[in-house]
């Protein structure tokens, strides 16, 4: 039983970081209407820009490693805002009011051009982002099973910060004035704009904070595995994640990455020995199919019916 | 209904009760000269001039010009693909017209761009609806007061004094245009889910909430049935008196454009071809010819 507790735990928290990335996509669909593609690659390019930045920083500025840290977080997010305002410059902004595939081609466009970019500004090496997360394992539950229950510092830290974005979130959405103008202009661009809502400012609104959910996806995913190419694909995991979620839904998307993550790793732990392993490279996509067969809104989403 | 008109505007400057005690009175004389000859029409608001539209070779408008008064329920009538919409999108800023004026106020608009005109007061209804569907009735009819909100995003974040009372003030003003548009038992549906007479009453809520200095109503009655469209005349109407609000009005239904217009433009394949009270438009000759047909 703690080892079966272990287990969970441990996918949990896979699961949480499937989430962080999958929230970034859920957000900029949610307010623009746009399927996000290059949410993967913001990720890469947040992270490798947080894990060079922090890196430098001590040597040009002489300071100690947390403020570098500091720094270099305040910069990167700086970074994601301006390359927001530029994607609505140079790639949205002509593609106002034209039909949904166009804008998902652009994305599919910039996914590319900042995997390509990011490597050519930071490298492509590996590298480490450090932000003096607690590493020490803890041991929880020792009255009730011999040894306890293993957990991850790192990991509760992790999923307290995530928790935390998606409750800001969620109320900003629902709760204030931008948050009402960006569901506007997901719904409708035309009437968002004759009843004054300025399109492209929430377009920069938006992707900024798809930027920032990135980068602390990318910072948390990091420092757990180090800073490499292979992040970018993490968004493939996200996709299965928001068709299980339902594409339109906070909440969906958290939900959905941690029964994938937990699902993965029980089916890898439990089942992946008599079948010769490798099931967590597929489960996902299988269970996305599944739910696309059987409940193609996802979770939470939105039921979309349409009068004939 | 006074009550709605006063605070309506009070939202911004709450101290104005007194000013629409006298407009309550005024109202009902239009019914009794239909021809709006009694009314206080006030300067022109909307000026168009020589207005030409073309897409490559397709002539939509040629040289369009006429006016609008405050106070004022103009028409536009016409045939299909006379150039209605496209005349309206022109004035919205959604189409750049090649040639010609808009004037708004004595002042120009320049720059083709629906934000920019409702920045300047232009409020408009779609012939084919174009609500937020998924957000409730109240978030709609909010979203239509945008322009009128001022606190940050810094301020609504993390909902600080001014973006919490601008909050409260502008929801009041969309209650009393929920109130009066009598769609208070859907505040909170998704607009999706409403039937289409009141889909388009949203439509018209939202225009309002934005207190538009001219409202745009793109077919505001196609596709209801009698007894809606019962009812959104008496809006259309109601607002008219209640407000003040001119009002641009393209519609199918002679009948209801007789009733409710103060004067008619009418256009046929982008040629505006006759202008004036709705008795006078009825009988001219080459209406009848654009409506009916002639024989050969």
């Amino acid at each position: 039983m703690g080892f079966f507790l272990e287990t969970v735990f441990g996918g949990l928290m896979a699961g949480m970081l499937y989430a962080l990335v999958a929230l970034g996509f859920v957000l900029i669909f949610k307010a623009s209407g746009v399927f996000n593609f290059a949410q993967g690659a913001m990720v890469l390019f947040a992270a490798l820009a947080m894990a060079r930045l922090s890196e430098a920083f001590p040597a040009w500025l002489h300071v100690g490693p947390v403020l570098a840290n500091v720094l270099a977080f305040v910069v990167t997010a700086l970074a994601m805002v301006a390359i927001a305002w530029a994607i609505e410059r140079f790639a949205l902004r002509g593609l106002v009011n034209q039909p949904p595939i166009a804008l998902l081609m652009a994305t599919l466009g910039i996914a590319y051009f900042l995997d390509g970019a990011g490597q050519l500004l930071f490298g492509s090496a590996t590298y480490k982002i450090d932000v003096g997360l607690p590493k020490e394992p803890l041991f929880v539950l020792e009255r009730f099973f011999p040894g306890g229950v293993l957990l991850n510092q790192e990991d509760l830290v992790a999923a307290l910060v995530a928790a935390a974005l998606v409750t800001g979130l969620a109320l900003f959405f629902q709760r204030t004035r931008t948050g009402r103008a960006l569901r506007a202009v997901a719904d409708d661009h035309q009437a968002a704009q004759s009843v004054g809502i300025p399109l492209a400012r929430m377009w920069v609104i938006v992707w900024s904070v798809g930027g920032f959910v990135a980068l602390v996806a990318g910072v948390i995913w990091g420092s757990k595995l180090g800073v490499q190419f292979s992040i970018s694909q993490v968004a493939l995991k996200a996709l299965p994640v928001v068709i299980l979620g339902g594409l339109t839904s906070v909440p969906g998307a958290i939900v959905g990455g941690l029964v994938i993550g937990v699902g993965e790793t029980l089916s890898e732990v439990y089942v992946g020995p008599s079948v010769g392993g490798g099931i967590a490279n597929w489960f996902a996509y299988v269970l996305a199919l599944a739910f696309l067969l059987v409940r193609p809104q996802g979770l939470f989403g939105d039921r979309i019916i349409d009068r004939v | 209904m006074t009550l709605v008109a006063a605070t309506l505007r009070g939202a911004e400057q709450p101290a104005q009760a007194s000013g629409t005690e006298a407009s309550a009175d005024a109202p009902r004389e239009r019914f009794a000269t239909p021809d709006g000859g009694a009314r206080r029409l006030g300067d022109v608001v909307l000026a168009v001039e020589g207005v030409c539209l073309a897409f490559g070779g397709l002539k939509a408008l040629e040289d369009i010009a006429f006016d609008v008064r405050e106070h004022e329920v103009r028409a536009i009538i016409g045939p299909n693909g006379a150039g209605k919409s496209s005349l309206i999108n022109c004035i919205n800023g959604v189409y750049a017209p090649q040639h010609g004026t808009i004037t708004l106020r004595g002042e120009l608009l320049r720059r083709a761009s629906p934000r920019h005109a409702a920045a300047r007061g232009v409020a408009r209804t779609f012939q084919n609806l174009a609500l937020f569907q998924g957000m409730s009735v109240l978030d709609n009819v909010m979203a239509g007061r945008s322009l009128r909100m001022k606190s940050n995003l810094l301020q609504q974040a993390f909902r600080l004094g001014p973006a919490l009372r601008e909050e409260i003030a502008h929801r009041e003003a969309v209650e009393r245009i929920i109130d009066f548009l009598e769609i208070q038992a859907h505040r909170k549906t998704p607009v999706g889910r409403l039937p289409y007479g009141l889909q388009k009453r949203v439509d018209l809520a939202r225009a309002l909430a934005m207190e538009p200095t001219i409202l745009l109503l793109d077919e505001p009655m196609a596709g209801m049935n009698v007894e809606e469209k019962q009812d959104m005349c008496r809006f259309i109407l109601d607002v008219n008196d209640e407000f003040g609000t001119t009002i641009v009005l393209i519609e199918h239904d002679m009948g209801v454009v007789m009733d409710l217009s103060d004067r008619v433009v009418v256009l046929d394949h982008g040629r505006l071809i006759a202008d004036g009270p709705p008795d006078a438009v009825r009988a001219d000759p080459e209406v009848i010819r654009a409506y009916l047909g002639v024989g050969h």
